[in-house]
């Protein structure tokens, strides 16, 4: 097994640097597919990581309604994202900290990200930014039950209540689980979407302040809490990202191995992702609802195939 | 035993001196509720901590049976909300309701009767001194909804309270009947088994169930609950909510207590009203413009949770899987604590809120948080905790809740606790959404009125209170195996079954504590990271470039849940009026939105109306005229004549 060939600290430090250093690389490659399908060349794949240097030198402004509610926002989402880091697996490498019931806090952790990241907008006076906080608070209703869906459907094919084994499992992907387990990852992926802000729920490019939703929110960030910001963008990205894949990486023999394989996952994720963005227009607001409750049936069926 | 009458005895007397003194009676009342606080709590923590369970007997036959009164752990695990929020409320009462404010000596004389009341329930194991404690702590709570009782507004409201709960009580007497009838005596104890499959433990579980949900505010039954919470005074809305309603809660975990082996259609009962409660709960409070009606819907809210527990724990008894009854039941129970500690946070938050503005209604707030920086914290560490969320103590309550219905998905063909699961995972997604509006519209932004502008801090003694219930939140959620071995001893004497796992065993509780100090510490680096970049000019907020921006402009509290409100349009009925533009050049446009209560408004009202109509009828027979009611006497004989020699 791969914890006898490499000790169980290098596996720990190898897991904390890709989940410090990585995640800015993914929007990178995703802006860069983007580019590469419209016939653009794109910016360079590394562009966040020169945005988060530039904007960890500059001064912040602060509008005078605010107060430190403000940047409760920026420190929450990057907070709770490192510490959910912890607990999701990045493919067959094991998780540092697995205890069972660990999905609840995961689940938790994302909502007090997005708690007080809707606070944090509010604290502008902005009727803009309630706005985005408004739909925010809204889709994020109906994410839930399907997130939470998802994971009865799993913690029942695995009898399991640890994220690492609910995803990792013996088991998971093979049989009788694999149809449940396609329903749940597209309810999942539907989740991921809207989570993150990607399009069709949501375009992180978008230019028009009544159109958005997460973005809007930190229109009035700058400086070191907007860096935080994106840096907690990419994070959400990262560790979202690892719970959809984790199910459908193979399990090799040598941990590098399985580094290597969940580092190519992560490729294909960011190319797909890349890809939809691509190809799908984002949808009219009045529709968000009807694609998240697509999520919602998808993870229920999964559930119900399960019984049968 | 004698530390708790003790204690009880300093409740009851608090408000006394106040009565005669002219000056300092707040501070004496706080002082000797405090103290009584102190040395209740020392007596239910000895309990729980494994101490000897004190009994008290009186010697007259009837009362002499099994005990009047005992703290068992059920009863000192109640016990500690129920000696800290009113202590909460009289350290607070010295600068919200000063002598100055109408009737403040009655309001502190029975907030001390109101308290020792509580006191008496919580430990009472016999009918006489429990429904003693139930009636008096109901009269108690009725005059204190009617401190300011020349509002109309309030008179409704204490009148609607006062129909409620002897409605319950009603039911309680046929209740405890049952149990007389059944056990021969009228002290509490475990009843035989199979009595709860006949037709007399049914009688017995809806009598109950209607006695104490009334009390306890389950949804069908919470029509007194707005409105009362919203018309008290703000700290003893913060005790009704925090700990008056739990006792229809504590009645319901005294009826599991009693039965060994409780149907599974009990559960079922329990978990199902749970999960209407809790959602309906908040559901109706995001359509809710009064700060402290929407905190009353979230009370409705939270003792749905609680229930949901309760269901959870009793079909985990039902069925033979202690694993589901300890989680169920632990959660239940931690979860009455936590209410009692965050809602209680809120409500005084509130109250600082209302006492600086003169409002309860969130559209006329706004910008509050820089005016009054300690009630903005402390609004904002009870709504954190109240959302459940991570690392706060409302999390830790439902997270048992939702590692009991994941482990009871494998135990069970039929996963009827996905129930559980889902309307948790809504409810948490409701919640966090309704207390981002509250919060918002409260403290954030800029003031929307001259009030607003002009509100300043609350006094120190009213911030105090508020801090010790923050704290209280934070141990909780940090730490929370230090109250898992309290938790065990409170279940165990709940399930019949002997051996029980403990809840070390069954959750990870040190790692939960170990990721909150992970959580807390790398926000603290960031936090570390981000303060050099110290605060530049007074610049206004962006908004797109549009610096002209007035308070009017802002998201309301309105639109901000109108989302979620309009999408569930077809459970909460919203009314609005006005707001059509018409014409070239549309004149002045008003427009009003309201969610009004489905049970009060929708079916009580028409209901009392029709039988008040019906009832005028009456009348006609009841003319004022005495010949004509000896006429009635003479009829009445007559016919009681015929019906004899009949």
């Amino acid at each position: 097994m791969s914890q006898s060939l490499i000790p169980t600290s290098i596996q720990w430090a190898v897991h904390l640097l890709t989940l410090l250093l990585l995640p800015p690389l993914l929007p990178g490659l995703i802006n860069k597919v983007k580019a590469l399908l419209a016939g653009r060349s794109g910016p360079p794949v590394l562009q966040l990581y020169y945005d988060l240097a530039k904007l960890s030198h500059k001064r912040a402004l602060f509008s005078r309604t605010t107060t430190w509610v403000f940047l409760a926002g920026p420190i929450g989402t990057v907070a709770a994202g490192l510490v959910a880091g912890l607990l999701v697996p990045f493919g067959h490498t094991g998780t540092p900290l697995p205890f069972e019931g660990d999905v609840i806090l995961f689940a938790y952790l994302f909502g007090l990200a997005r708690f007080l990241t809707v606070l944090s907008a509010l604290d502008t006076g902005s009727s803009f930014e309630g706005m985005g906080a408004a739909r925010e608070v809204t889709f994020s209703a109906l994410a839930e039950p399907a997130l939470f869906l998802g994971f009865a459907a799993l913690a029942k094919a695995s009898s399991s209540l640890s994220l690492s084994t609910m995803l990792l499992g013996p088991g998971v992907g093979s049989g009788r689980i694999a149809g449940p387990l396609i329903l749940v990852l597209v309810g999942w992926a539907i989740v991921f979407l809207a989570e993150n802000a990607r399009i069709p729920v949501d375009d992180p490019n978008t230019h028009l302040e009544l159109t958005m939703i997460h973005e809007v929110m930190v229109l009035d960030h700058s400086g070191r809490p907007l860096a935080l910001v994106l840096y907690g963008a990419s994070l959400k990205l990262l560790v979202l990202g690892a719970m959809l894949m984790d199910p459908l990486l193979p399990r090799t023999t040598h941990a590098w191995q399985n580094w290597l394989v969940f580092y190519a996952g992560l490729g294909v994720l960011a190319l797909a992702v890349g890809a939809v963005e691509s190809m799908t227009a984002r949808f009219r607001m009045t529709k968000v609802p009807q694609f998240l409750i697509a999520g919602i049936l998808a993870s229920a069926f999964a559930f119900l195939l399960l019984l049968v | 035993m004698r530390l708790y009458l003790l204690a009880m005895v300093f409740v009851l007397i608090s408000g006394l001196p106040g009565v005669f003194l002219r000056r300092w009676g707040g501070e004496v009342a706080a002082v000797l509720m405090g103290l009584g606080a102190l040395l209740g709590m020392a007596a239910a923590v000895r309990v729980l901590a494994g101490g000897p369970v004190a009994v008290l007997t009186l010697p007259p036959a009837p009362l002499a049976s099994a005990g009047l009164l005992t703290l068992d752990p059920i009863a000192a695990l109640f016990s500690l909300p129920v000696f800290l929020l009113p202590a909460c409320a009289a350290i607070y009462g010295i600068g919200y309701w000063d002598d100055h404010q109408e009737n403040a000596r009655r309001l502190r004389l029975v907030l001390g009767l109101l308290a020792a009341f509580l006191a008496l329930l919580v430990v009472s194991t016999h009918a006489l001194p429990f429904l003693l404690g139930w009636e008096g702590m109901a009269i108690a709570a009725f005059l204190l909804v009617m401190t300011e009782d020349r509002l109309p507004e309030v008179q409704r409201a204490g009148w609607i309270y006062l129909v409620c709960t002897h409605t319950g009580t009603l039911a309680l007497f046929g209740a405890f009947a049952i149990l007389a009838s059944v056990s021969g005596h009228w002290a509490f104890s475990t009843l035989p088994r199979a009595f709860a499959g006949t037709s007399q433990g049914t009688a017995l579980f809806w009598l109950c169930l209607f006695g104490f949900g009334l009390k306890a505010g389950v949804m069908p039954l919470h029509l007194w609950l707005p409105s009362t919470h919203a018309a008290a005074p703000s700290h003893v809305s913060s005790v009704m909510s925090g700990v008056l309603i739990k006792m229809g809660i504590l009645g319901l975990v005294r009826l599991l207590s009693w039965i060994p082996d409780p149907p599974f259609w009990w559960g079922a009962t329990l978990m199902v009203l749970g999960a209407l409660s809790g959602i309906l709960g908040v559901a109706f409070a995001l359509g809710q413009h009064d700060l402290k009606r929407l905190l009353a819907y979230h009370s409705i809210e939270n003792i749905g949770i609680i229930l949901l527990g309760l269901g959870l724990g009793t079909i985990g008894k039902s069925t033979g899987h202690p694993v589901i009854q300890v989680l169920g039941f632990a959660g239940a129970l931690l979860h009455v604590v936590n209410h009692s500690l965050f809602k209680g946070l809120l409500f005084l938050s509130a109250g600082s809120v209302v006492h600086a503005l003169g409002t309860r209604n969130l559209e006329q707030m706004g910008g509050l948080g820089q005016r009054m920086p300690w009630t903005s914290a402390a609004f904002l560490a009870g709504s954190w905790a109240i959302c459940g969320l991570p690392p706060l103590n409302g999390f830790v309550s439902e997270w048992f809740l939702y590692v009991g219905s994941f482990r009871a998905l494998g135990f069970y063909p039929w996963p009827w606790s996905l129930v559980v699961l889902t309307a948790l995972a809504i409810i948490g997604a409701l919640a966090l959404a309704c207390f981002a509006k509250a919060y918002g519209a409260v403290f954030q932004g800029t003031p929307r009125t001259r009030a607003a502008e002009a509100a300043h801090e609350a006094p120190r003694s009213m911030l105090i209170p508020m801090g010790i219930l923050a704290t209280s939140c934070a141990v909780i959620g940090l730490a929370p195996m230090l109250i898992a071995p309290a938790l065990d001893r409170v279940v165990g004497s709940l399930g019949a079954s002997t051996d029980l796992p403990p809840l070390s065993l069954l959750s990870s509780l040190p790692s939960l504590s170990i990721l909150a100090f992970l959580l807390l510490g790398s926000a603290w680096l960031l936090w570390r990271w981000l303060r050099p970049a110290a605060p530049g000019g007074p610049l206004p907020t962006w908004d797109c470039g549009y610096a002209a921006a007035n308070p009017r402009m802002q998201y309301s509290a309105s639109s901000f849940a109108d989302g979620l409100v309009g999408g569930m349009r077809w459970l909460l009925w919203p009314r609005s009026s006005g707001g059509e533009v018409a014409g070239t050049f549309p004149s002045t446009q008003a427009y009003g939105s309201h969610v009004p209560d489905p049970v009060l408004e929708r079916i009580a009202d028409p209901v009392f109306r029709v039988v008040a109509t019906g009832a005028a009828f009456l009348r006609f027979f009841q003319g004022g005229q005495v010949h004509l009611y000896l006429l009635y006497v003479l009829l009445t004989l007559l016919a009681l004549l015929l019906w004899m020699v009949a």
